[in-house]
């Protein structure tokens, strides 16, 4: 009993320190593998999902959660979500930013600008963690590459070929979709919830999303561009997320491409002077022998 | 580097400034002329690799020095604007990082390379042991740089190991506190860690000049470990090593754009994209992977001094080698014996890696601990011991004899090859 006691306390006390780096714990679930369109040496980002991503960050998780390294124009930019100069424009106006010292030695507020970050939704991170029951909502500017799950051997050696990158993607979709009730063993603390992937399964987030929560926008058959379900908001966020963590992913798989062809031409006529050069030389016509 | 110089300058210019400054004349006789031995495989090429990558790493880290502040409040913002708003900083970023770790998987290829054919054995003591020299100061390049992001792992893996120098009775203390700049890791200790980062590099490139300096008077060694004798055990470096080591090169850099641009972020740990917090300890602080061999060794030990001790031990004890390997043999290829336990030594230090990246505790211990043993028994018992017991196949007599056999030895200078001038100086 004392045990148990203890083992509940260290459950919320590692919720309450965000528990972001106990990945590892013994008590991890493995996240599924979902399909990602940035995924593979030619993975993409789908910006029309990452405007509806960006629709539920900006209704729900951002209530709670800063992104300190998003700027409104971030919005606007080539592989991202790709929203129209003018409607960034629009939609940072709608934000009040403040600013200052005037030449009175005073702060104000003004209408946001495309140049202005993300406001945060508390002033620091101590009224974060007092607004949510003492557990502070970490950052999400970079969350998508900071969180991850053990791959063990040998899939790990495989992740290099197969250019597996997707850990933090597939951990943060399912822990969005993965609030269950507890087994029968396990008593919630109050103010807690139960997640089957968060590491001790002990989080202060209550489950964000719910179905129809979010209006997404109409396709032209009057429809819903996409279910209005919790596991495609996850999965739609979590892109948005993964966009905001990586927001030159595009650019470097594209350029890694054209940096490969490049490589592989050159190597190949290195190799053909290399032979051409070493075939006047006696005993090394079928290259040196190791 | 490698004696007279047999380069003639054809212009006046030429000659005007090469009888003030012989330099053209050095690169000349290093790196055209300088005659190497024929049989070099492409082991020999990771010199050629690593003078790349340090050149890589000391241009994309002086362009990143002028983004990046080294301050706590200001490091990972400052890394992740890099990231976001500097033209092609994603880029310089992603190179340099796993810059790092591709250099450390060029020079763990060239110490086994060096291990297997001997080539720490006379004549090339010094070479070896201003390699060892260099190891060391990569290393500690290698974790500043690692402090820099400001991240959680570069912040406890700060801790760690500057923590480690409290170990030494009477001063550690003191020294743990000269490191940090106070007392605890802080502001201070970033800052110097950035200066000494911004440092170590240049003084890596002062013992790279001493060590091919000192590999340019007995010349490289090769796999048959035999010396050159005469100039058909040769081939001048340029044609024939120059495009040998670009083909290597730019095979190894396609390798390394291959984690650049596709898993940019696999060499690292996710842990080290949430910013430093001294308040929260990371359910595991693991270094690097190429540290991880050593961390192993470290842990293995119960006590801190003596784990500390052993630690540095495992590269301390790479000076003796010259002396502690007893065979006069220096090729693998001749001691069937030493080939052997060089396979097993390979993977005992591939299994410390694993070992290092595990959790210490329970069986994880134990196969430290036999590792561990495994690795200084390798240095301290099996090579001394070898060199007295183990009965060496027949060396070759010469380079040329090795490559072309007995008999294409005698008409080698036949050989096209050899109508090029070969100038030994």
């Amino acid at each position: 009993m004392k045990r148990l006691t203890f083992i509940r306390a260290a459950f919320a006390a590692a919720a309450l320190a965000s528990a972001p780096a106990a990945m590892a714990a013994g008590a991890t679930v493995e996240p599924p593998s979902l399909k990602w369109t940035f995924s593979g040496p030619f993975g993409q980002y789908d910006a029309t999902q990452l405007q509806r991503g960006f629709k539920v960050f900006r209704e729900v998780c951002a209530a709670c959660h800063s992104a300190e390294y998003l700027a409104f124009r971030n919005l606007s930019q080539p592989g991202g979500p790709e929203f129209s100069a003018a409607q960034v424009k629009a939609l940072a106006a709608e934000y009040k930013i403040k600013a200052g010292p005037n030449d009175q030695g005073e702060m104000y507020e003004r209408p946001g600008r495309p140049a202005d970050r993300w406001p945060s939704p508390f002033p620091n991170k101590e009224a974060a963690a007092a607004a949510n029951g003492g557990a502070y909502p970490p950052d999400m500017s970079v969350i998508a590459k900071a969180r991850t799950y053990e791959r063990g051997f040998p899939r790990f050696v495989f992740d290099i070929f197969t250019q597996f990158q997707e850990q933090g993607p597939d951990y943060l979709a399912a822990l969005l979709t993965g609030y269950t009730d507890p087994p029968k063993d396990v008593t919630v603390p109050a103010g807690k919830y139960y997640n089957t992937y968060f590491p001790g399964h002990i989080i202060a987030m209550p489950p964000p999303l719910n179905a129809g929560a979010i209006e997404y926008p109409k396709g032209a058959d009057g429809r819903p561009q996409a279910p209005e379900t919790v596991e495609q908001y996850a999965k739609d966020v979590t892109a948005f997320l993964m966009w905001m963590a990586e927001p030159k992913l595009e650019q470097r798989k594209e350029l890694g491409f054209k940096v490969m062809i490049f490589l592989l031409v050159f190597a190949g006529l290195l190799y053909f002077t290399k032979k051409k050069i070493w075939s006047k030389v006696e005993g090394h016509a079928h290259g040196p022998a190791f | 580097m490698s004696g007279h110089s047999t380069y003639v300058p054809k212009s006046a210019v030429g000659k005007w400034f090469e009888s003030r400054l012989p330099i053209v004349g050095l690169i000349h006789s290093s790196f055209v002329v300088f005659p190497n031995p024929r049989n070099l495989n492409y082991l020999w090429t990771f010199g050629g690799i690593l003078a790349f990558m340090l050149v890589a790493q000391i241009l994309t880290g002086v362009v990143l020095a002028m983004h990046y502040t080294p301050h706590v409040d200001f490091a990972f913002s400052s890394v992740e604007a890099i990231m976001r708003d500097v033209n092609y900083g994603w880029l310089l970023r992603y190179l340099h990082a796993n810059g790092a770790s591709m250099f450390f998987v060029a020079v763990y290829i060239h110490i086994f390379r060096g291990l297997y054919y001997g080539s720490y054995k006379a004549p090339r003591e010094i070479l070896w042991i201003l390699g060892v020299v260099i190891f060391l100061l990569m290393m500690a390049t290698a974790f500043m740089g690692y402090v820099l992001p400001w991240g959680q792992m570069s912040f406890w893996g700060a801790m760690v190991i500057t923590n480690l120098f409290s170990a030494f009775p009477i001063v550690g203390e003191t020294i743990v506190t000269w490191l940090w700049g106070g007392y605890s890791v802080a502001n201070p200790t970033l800052n110097r860690f950035f200066s000494l980062h911004y440092l170590l590099p240049f003084m890596i490139a002062g013992v790279v000049i001493l060590h091919i300096w000192a590999l340019h008077v007995p010349g490289s060694n090769n796999p048959a470990g035999v010396e050159k004798q005469t100039e058909k055990d040769t081939l001048p470096f340029h044609p024939y090593f120059t495009v040998k080591d670009a083909l290597a090169l730019v095979c190894f850099i396609i390798f390394y754009c291959w984690f650049v641009f596709y898993t940019p972020n696999f060499l690292g740990h996710a842990d080290n994209y949430i910013p430093a917090n001294p308040a929260v300890t990371p359910a595991h602080i693991v270094p690097e992977w190429y540290f991880l061999p050593f961390y192993a060794i470290l842990r293995a030990v119960p006590d801190k001094l003596g784990g500390v001790l052993l630690m540095f031990g495992a590269i301390a004890v790479l000076v003796f080698l010259p002396w502690l390997d007893t065979s006069k043999v220096k090729s693998a290829n001749y001691r069937p014996l030493f080939r052997q336990f060089f396979w097993v030594f390979a993977v005992v230090c591939v299994l410390l890696g694993w070992v290092g990246a595990k959790p210490a505790e329970g069986g994880y211990i134990l196969l430290a601990r036999v590792l561990t043993a495994y690795y200084f028994a390798h240095f301290l018992i099996i090579l001394p011991l070898l060199g007295l017991f183990e009965t060496p196949k027949k060396v070759p007599a010469s380079i040329a004899e090795a490559v072309l056999g007995k008999g294409g030895s005698a008409n080698a200078m036949a050989a096209g090859a050899h109508a090029e001038p070969n100038t030994k100086g």
